[in-house]
């Protein structure tokens, strides 16, 4: 990382390569970006994270210039809101994924998606891995490789095009349970997968 | 709390993938807000999520987004992290309390039949969100359901065929499951609920009743 002070050179910190970012540190760059405010630091996890949101906020149905309107909603947030980010409670890519999909959500029904507070969380450590998270992320992506096509169809249905298990069901023009027990056994064996990477 | 009855699973998944209707997401989001087991789910489905997120392939953003954003930075505050404002009324989780002013009994019921009644959220969309209340000793006409049915207690208690449910409790049902609530209180229950699709009386009189009522 270079040490020139924040909004220097604009076009060197737009140039700025993440390439030899190490795995784990994007969640501590967020964290970092709370306490310091840093532009050079915002424009890092902009380089990763915003070609991924638009990505998905574009698999999610909003389309064309909303696309890149929404992701640039989602990363003006991720600057606002960065003092409510825990890096104990959730890793980055949870944290923007968040952030991602109640604004895309808000923006195609022009209502908030109901939450619960992330304030009030119990201090119950939940998520595995979260210093680990962009390696667990591969294997994640590893593993939803490995479930048979019918687990990870769901789930990719669910995630990356946001269809209820109704229109998951008739699109695939099988029973409402079937859906779920599909999701349910695809969400088991990942969690399976997670856990036995994490415990190494 | 002593929660006995949960979210299933595969409605977890659907509310972390931003795949519910409003009315079952915010059920979900009622009960999540006061069960630590459900809550502990939803937060390893985000980082499901989030792992998904991280394994797509990039799409080009505008040259111009970072620069933009960049400009407007300065101008823009971080917000601090405030505590939870104070909950006006303990029996409304926060997630509710958006919808709802004053108390339960504040609101203005419409009766259905006599003993029960119902309050409707602020959307439309397919299926119901209401939240439903109904006198005790008093039965919600048995039905089955085409899709997904979420009931959460917020007052008094239900038996079904399923089992018992008192506050905090959560029915997450679906076409596989015919029922007929049995109000077994002293006090009225009041419950939040929400389907995805109509639901399906299975007697005649609620036949007669379901486009008066918009079940």
């Amino acid at each position: 990382m270079n040490n020139k002070p924040p909004g220097e050179d604009l076009d060197n910190i737009v140039q700025m390569s993440q390439s030899n970012m190490g795995s784990s540190d994007w969640s501590d760059m967020l964290a970092s970006l709370s306490e310091s405010a840093d532009k050079r630091v915002y424009a890092k996890l902009f380089h990763h994270f915003a070609p991924k949101v638009k990505a998905y906020i574009i698999r999610l149905g909003v389309n064309g210039g909303a696309a890149e309107e929404v992701t640039q909603e989602v990363m003006l947030s991720v600057w606002r809101k960065a003092h409510m980010y825990h890096q104990e409670k959730a890793a980055a890519s949870t944290w923007i994924f968040r952030l991602a999909r109640n604004q895309s959500i808000d923006w195609m029904r022009k209502q908030k998606y109901p939450q619960y507070s992330l304030e009030e969380w119990s201090d119950t450590a939940a998520e595995p891995g979260k210093g680990e998270q962009e390696v667990l992320s591969d294997r994640v992506a590893k593993a939803i490789s490995l479930l048979p096509e019918k687990q990870s169809q769901v789930i990719y249905m669910s995630y990356f095009e946001g269809r209820s298990h109704g229109d998951i069901a008739s699109r695939l023009d099988i029973p409402l349970g079937s859906v779920k027990s599909r999701i349910r056994l695809a969400s088991e064996k990942l969690k399976q997968i997670w856990g036995g990477e994490y415990e190494h | 709390m002593n929660i006995n009855h949960h979210l299933d699973e595969a409605t977890l998944v659907s509310y972390s993938a931003g795949a519910l209707s409003q009315g079952m997401a915010l059920v979900v989001a009622t009960h999540i807000s006061i069960c630590d087991q459900c809550r502990q789910l939803a937060e390893a489905n985000d980082a499901l999520g989030g792992a998904l997120l991280e394994s797509l392939e990039s799409e080009t953003v505008a040259d111009t987004m970072l620069a933009n954003l960049l400009a407007q930075l300065d101008d823009t505050p971080q917000e601090v992290a405030t505590l939870a404002p104070v909950k006006p009324d303990p029996e409304i989780p926060a997630p509710l309390s958006d919808y709802i002013e004053g108390s339960l009994d504040q609101l203005e019921w419409k009766s259905i039949v006599p003993g029960v009644a119902y309050y409707d959220m602020p959307w439309e969309g397919r299926g119901v969100s209401r939240l439903l209340r109904i006198a005790p000793g008093k039965s919600m006409l048995a039905h089955t359901h085409d899709g997904n049915e979420l009931t959460m207690v917020l007052r008094g208690s239900f038996s079904d065929e399923v089992g018992r449910f008192c506050r905090g409790d959560v029915a997450d049902l679906d076409d596989q499951i015919e029922h007929q609530p049995l109000v077994d209180s002293d006090e009225d229950c009041i419950c939040l609920i929400a389907t995805d699709a109509p639901l399906r009386f299975t007697t005649l009189f609620g036949k007669l009743v379901q486009p008066i009522t918009g079940f």
